[in-house]
């Protein structure tokens, strides 16, 4: 016996388990449930900055490096935007750090004595190309160029400037007419240049190197033409080309733009002239959005318009007003185009600074900045920092913080009007090959394809699973019932990854080779069990009498069977003779339907499979649970066992078999291999139950593994997964509040 | 009419009706099962292989094939291309040529009339090789370590000993580059790691450098000894070589280390065709793939499959059993719990591949990404755990089936009769020793009908695999015999990815169609099993508990 003492310390060490015990059941009880929930909160964490607006900040500001030397003309930021150009009328070109104006190197154009620059422009920002217009009717091309070193495992950024036609001004308007507008693009090979003297008339030249295969000396090759406004008293206030070099903008002062094919440079052709601002408003800047396929037009009212060529019917193209900003209503003063997004920042003359997105039609900020009137701004190439030039000479290094100005409820869910599309559209298309594409982040097609795939499948398992159940629950004999339903619940369980690989590499060949007959089975297999009902009623009474009550099921086995095969067989003779014998190739070619092999039908077959079992347990269950004794009140009043059914035990079993069609759809929504496996993952918006879809489950799966950590795509890849959680979430808690109501009322019952 | 009213108005249509769905629902079950089973099973069996002369059109010149008949079908003339052969619908053959190396494609659908002479010669026979499918012919000629054999009545004996022969040189080959050097690459990678490691801790100090490279300048040594002895059985395994006739005469002399086994079935008797079929059954299961897949075994996908079921199972029970008993015994009952509950089992219908976005976002790039920080700078930029593996993908499926363990579990704790607790309590128990004694062994089984759920779960998921850590080909498996043996950081194969991989992502469908069926059976038998067995403890439960709860 242990003596009192230890069996106090006994007890109390009891107590000690025992409370920790609990505390440990309640800590770890709260973790586990604590990291379930976890999931929805990291998919809205990942999700939320999308929505964000875009935020900036101050670096520094001082006073603009080499600034008695002349007025500025043009500023360039290099790509790890620590080193900055700035090109004033002089023609000197100085380069310094951005994050406090240190003077690094200073270049001197050759410009001879006593000519000026008049005018300055740059081309696609990717070739940091430059075009100078001079007083003396002539311009100059120079790009600039940062090579990178890191000696000591420190990076050093050493700035140069070349210049692909020569260091010598090339004579372009007569020497009495000073370059007053210029543009330039240059591709590597060939450049285009526009330039405007005074007049009406716009002088382009052409230059192509040539590499001939005797010397290594490249020729230049030059082209040369003009164009004229029609309006003589017009006066040009800008001119663009794009960077294929095909296409010219010039903007007139009376707010009207020119739009000229320069595809030959000999024969530029005007193609459209429009009015760009209504009521007497003026053009105020105008500037390609990234890509070279948009431009963008500030106003004096202070609003910007995206203008891009839209191609009609008859293949010819027109320039369409797309969308409109507004900022304040002081005149916008200078846009300035980020390098590979389609965004843009914007100044106007009261201070305002604004960053928009064109895709997302979204403003992510609009601000004054405290003390600043811009003049003149740039962009870093990374969109990450801007370099302003405020009217008392000093520059401002500004930090901008905005990573996702792609998205906005309307780029999501709503029609957008792409570039080089003819109309708004749903696109989803996450990537491409080239830098400046622009992302189509439309998740409707994806929900579309998602709910067209739930519906066919639900289509085809609702009728097959409930009316299933009601046999099983109510008319099957107990011994069939004990194998029948153990036997399908089991194939809940089946992966659907095998589910998918035969719809898609069995079930699909096999429709599309015998589509008539799959066709058919819809109605021979109805049909051929009608046949059987009448067939045994008409039975007489001591040969039913062999068959005990409850085994319709297992007598239909082999007459679906042979009906199935009827159907098949039949198939091919009827092809053959109505449709040419390729059903697919006849729906086609006669009735327009476009006819893909791993299409609609097939995931409806496939995810019906695999929600049957699903929907099929959770209302034989609750067909099953229906009380006894209402079922014998209802038949000792005299009603048929049908009646019975039909007026007692479906009303009473109705909310169960809801949460089971709910709990099903659930399944559906979300299903993944199957969609991925058993359609071609197009996204297209169609009903057509012989095409394809991409849902957003297959999506996920297909685009997840190569997106890039906690970029765009990255993140609305998360949205995706949210929205199916959300949805998933309601059909589940909508099936089990109606459960639990069905509980209650079972027990009332 | 009036009596098809009155029949009508009985129900009997409907009822027949409703017991139709019924029977359309067991044909699909049965009917899937029945199809992914012969599909799977018949192709280890050997098929027997004819030779025949084909004509493509009626006047075409002939060609000689040899080759199995792998499928058939019967098709419009419009779908068959209106070929010059007569007749309403064409009959198609689907031949298996092989000999893709030298035709360029092993599988042909052929026309049925086009076929003449056919014969099964007893000699013609079957080899299956490393590379580039399987070979048809005739063996003409050996060539055993030089000496020249043409024909002799040992043909055939001698043959299949150099071919053992040269197996087992070739698995003594494949030991020693995959299991010996592979270690000694891991220990030298294991020292550069050491190396950078040393200089972030700016100990790189001569001293250490030269235990460094004391270590590396052995294992160098080690490297050079197995290079030599990989030279001599590479010489003596291409020493021999044999030379079979193909299909149009061509007379074609090939490498003994190329190849796995050759066969003649059609001189096989029932005997051979079985022993022959659990052979390649036992391949099946026990060897590595070949060829992209398409061929040989699939063990690392077995092995990857159950190796991160286990580890996930490790991880599930306890949470999942923790969870269950504090929302039932130590919770408040009431809304708060009743909410957790619905939630609880509504996540059990969360999407799986909102799980894998997730296991990918939150395991694999925030907390693998702050455990290379933390513990494995020397890698980086290489992550170590910043990238999916072994160790997220468990984890991320122990999430997904959390649910179904909880929701169990709780259903086998509120099974366990109150007097039970009580009369434990009343003895003087306290709660703690009343759980532990009492009533979770009570529950024992539902909690294991819950991890079998579990486990039949994970062990079919493919969606959110794809996203954590699954590969279609892993060079190693993640349990070896290299410190720390189990690599939770690698990546691994899955049967049920295997079946996506194989039969959507393989250059050669045809081949592989077989392969995937055969998985898809294993799959399929190994989680039915599982559920079945997980149904039959719970029903036993039930049996159990309704006694007890209605005396």
């Amino acid at each position: 016996m242990n003596s009192p003492r230890q069996n106090v310390n006994y007890r109390k060490w009891r107590y000690i388990k025992d409370s920790m015990t609990s505390y440990l059941m309640a800590f770890g009880g709260v973790s586990v449930i604590f990291s379930i929930v976890l999931i929805a909160f990291y998919l809205i964490y990942v999700v939320i900055p999308m929505f964000k607006s875009a935020e900036i900040h101050e670096i520094s500001n001082y006073s603009v490096p080499n600034v008695q030397q002349g007025d500025s003309k043009i500023y360039a930021i290099e790509e790890q935007r620590e080193v900055a150009l700035r090109l004033d009328d002089s023609g000197n070109i100085v380069f310094f750090d951005t994050k406090n104006g240190e003077v690094k190197k200073i270049f001197k154009l050759n410009i001879p004595e006593d000519t000026k620059i008049t005018s300055t422009s740059a081309g696609d920002p990717t070739e940091r190309i430059v075009s100078i217009g001079l007083s003396n009717g002539s311009f100059l091309l120079f790009q600039h160029n940062y090579d990178i070193s890191y000696p000591d495992d420190v990076r050093l950024i050493t700035p140069y400037i070349t210049f692909p036609f020569g260091e010598k001004p090339i004579q372009i308007n007569t020497k009495d007419t000073p370059v007053n507008r210029i543009n330039a693009q240059y591709d590597g090979e060939q450049a285009t240049i526009v330039a405007h003297g005074i007049g009406s008339r716009i002088n382009i030249i052409s230059f192509k190197k040539e590499t001939s295969f005797l010397s290594d000396d490249a020729e230049i090759i030059a082209e040369e033409g003009n164009v004229f406004l029609d309006s003589t008293t017009t006066d040009i206030f800008d001119l663009r080309i794009d960077i294929e070099q095909r296409e010219l903008y010039v903007a007139d002062s009376f707010g009207e733009i020119y739009f000229f094919n320069i595809s030959d440079k000999r024969k530029p052709r005007l193609v459209q002239k429009v009015e760009a601002v209504k009521d007497d408003g003026e053009i105020t800047t105008i500037e390609f959005l990234a890509g070279g396929i948009s431009i963008l037009v500030g106003t004096n009212q202070g609003n910007i318009t995206q203008w891009f060529p839209v191609r009609d019917e008859e293949n010819n193209y027109t320039l369409e007003r797309i969308r409109k900003f507004e900022m304040q209503n002081a005149p916008v003063i200078a846009i300035a185009p980020e390098h590979t997004r389609k965004g843009f920042l914007a100044i106007d003359k009261t201070g305002n600074f604004g960053i928009y997105h064109t895709t997302a039609h979204r403003r992510l900020l609009l601000e004054k900045i405290d003390g600043l009137m811009p003049k003149k701004i740039t962009i870093a190439p990374r969109a990450n920092a801007v370099l302003i030039e405020s009217i008392d000479k000093k520059l401002h290094f500004i930090n901008i913080d905005n990573e996702h100005p792609e998205i906005s409820f309307q780029s999501i869910w709503g029609k957008v009007w792409y570039e080089s599309r003819d109309k708004p559209e749903y696109i989803w298309q996450s990537s491409s090959a080239s830098s400046d594409f622009e992302p189509k982040f439309s998740l409707t097609p994806l929900a579309f394809g998602t709910l067209k795939a739930a519906f066919y499948a639900m289509l085809f398992a609702i009728p097959l699973s409930i009316l299933g159940a009601i046999y099983t629950a109510y008319f099957m004999a107990p011994t069939m019932r004990r194998i029948v339903k153990p036997t399908i619940e089991i194939m809940q369980a089946v992966p659907t990854v095998i589910l998918g690989f035969l719809a898609g590499l069995w079930l699909a060949p096999f429709v599309e080779n015998y589509l008539p007959g799959t066709i058919l089975l819809f109605l021979i297999v109805p049909l051929s069990i009608f046949l059987a009902t009448i067939f045994w009623t008409s039975l007489s009474i001591e040969f039913k009498a062999n068959v005990p009550e409850g085994w319709e099921s297992a007598i239909l086995i082999p007459v679906i069977i042979l009906a199935g095969y009827i159907s098949l067989e039949v198939s091919k003779p009827i092809e053959n003779l109505f449709f040419n014998g390729n059903l697919p190739l006849w729906l086609t070619q006669e009735m327009g339907i476009d006819y893909e092999q791993r299409n609609s039908l097939i995931v409806g077959f496939a995810m019906g499979f695999a929600v049957i079992p699903t929907i099929f347990s959770i209302s034989e269950d609750a067909i099953f649970g229906v009380p006894k004794h209402l079922t014998r009140g209802s038949l000792a009043l005299g009603a048929t066992t049908w009646q019975t059914l039909t007026r007692v035990i479906l009303l009473t079993a109705s909310p169960g078999i809801f949460s089971a069609i709910m709990i099903g759809l659930g399944r559906a929504v979300g299903e993944t291999m199957i969609v991925v496996m058993a359609t071609g993952n197009t996204a297209i918006m169609d009903m057509n139950i012989f095409e394809g879809f991409r849902a957003l489950s297959a999506n996920i799966a297909v685009e997840m593994p190569e997106t890039e950590v906690d970029s765009t795509h990255y993140r609305i890849l998360f949205l995706g997964a949210l929205v199916l959680f959300i949805a998933t979430f309601f059909f589940n808690t909508a099936a089990e509040v109606v459960r639990q109501r069905l509980r209650t009322k079972y027990s009332s019952l | 009419m009036l009596r098809i009213k009155k029949w009508f108005d009985s129900g009997t249509p409907y009822i027949w009706m409703n017991a139709g769905a019924v029977s359309i629902s067991i044909i699909m079950v049965v009917g899937l099962i029945y199809l992914i089973a012969v599909r799977g099973l018949s192709h280890f069996w050997p098929a027997d292989i004819a030779v025949f002369d084909y004509y493509a059109e009626p006047e075409a010149p002939k060609e000689r094939l040899i080759a199995e008949f792998a499928d058939e079908e019967t098709v419009s003339r419009s779908r068959a291309g209106n070929p010059k052969y007569e007749g309403d619908f064409i009959k198609r053959d689907l031949i298996k040529m092989g000999n893709r190396d030298i035709t360029g494609l092993d599988f042909k659908w052929i026309l049925n009339a086009g076929i003449e002479n056919k014969t099964y010669p007893n000699e013609v026979m079957v080899i299956e090789r490393r590379e580039w499918g399987n070979l048809y012919g005739f063996l003409v000629g050996l060539n055993i370590n030089g000496n020249k054999i043409t024909e002799n009545n040992l043909f055939w004996s001698t043959f299949q000993n150099r071919i053992e022969e040269s197996n087992n040189i070739f698995d003594e080959i494949r030991h020693i580059e995959k299991d010996l050097i592979g270690a000694i690459n891991y220990k030298m990678e294991r020292l550069r790691l050491d190396e950078r490691s040393l200089e972030l801790n700016q100990q790189k100090t001569p001293e250490n450098l030269i235990i460094l490279e004391d270590k590396r300048r052995e294992l160098k040594e080690k490297y050079d000894a197995l290079v030599n002895e990989l030279e001599k059985l590479y010489t003596e395994l291409n020493s021999s070589s044999f030379t079979v006739k193909i299909a149009d005469g061509q007379e074609k002399t090939f490498q003994f280390s190329k190849i796995v086994r050759a066969v003649k079935p059609n001189a096989m008797n029932k005997l051979d065709k079985i022993r022959h079929y659990f052979e390649k059954l036992w391949e099946f299961f026990s060897d590595d793939p070949r060829e992209a897949n398409t061929e040989g075994g699939i063990f690392p996908a077995i092995f990857g499959t159950v190796l991160m079921v286990i580890i996930m199972a490790i991880i599930v029970t306890p949470f999942g059993v923790i969870a269950a008993v504090y929302l039932r015994e130590y919770a408040p009952q009431g809304p708060t719990t009743r909410f957790i509950r619905i939630a609880v089992n509504n996540l059990a219908g969360v999407p799986s591949v909102v799980y894998g976005v997730f296991g990918l976002g939150f395991f694999v790039y925030f907390l693998g990404g702050s455990i290379d920080e933390l513990f494995f700078p020397e890698a980086l930029p290489a992550p170590t755990y910043g990238t999916p593996g072994l160790l997220w993908a468990s984890l991320t499926l122990a999430i997904l089936t959390v649910p179904v363990v909880i929701v169990a579990t709780e259903e086998g704790l509120s099974r366990v009769p109150r007097e039970i607790r009580e009369g434990s309590l009343a003895l003087g128990a306290t709660k703690a020793e009343t759980m532990w004694l009492t009533v979770l062994p009570m529950t024992a089984p539902a909690m294991i009908t819950g991890l079998i759920l579990a486990i039949a779960r994970a062990a079919g998921e493919v969606a959110p695999l794809m996203l954590v850590g699954v590969v279609k080909m892993a060079p190693s498996l993640p349990l070896d015999g290299n410190a720390p043996f189990l690599h939770l950081d690698r990546k691994f194969m899955h049967l049920g990815f295997h079946i996506y991989d194989v039969g959507f992502q393989s250059p050669n469908v045809e081949a592989a169609r077989p392969l995937v069926y055969a998985t898809s059976f294993l799959l399929i038998v190994l989680i039915v099993a599982l559920n079945m067995v997980a149904i039959h403890i719970r029903n036993n439960l039930r049996e159990k508990y309704k006694s007890s709860e209605e005396s």
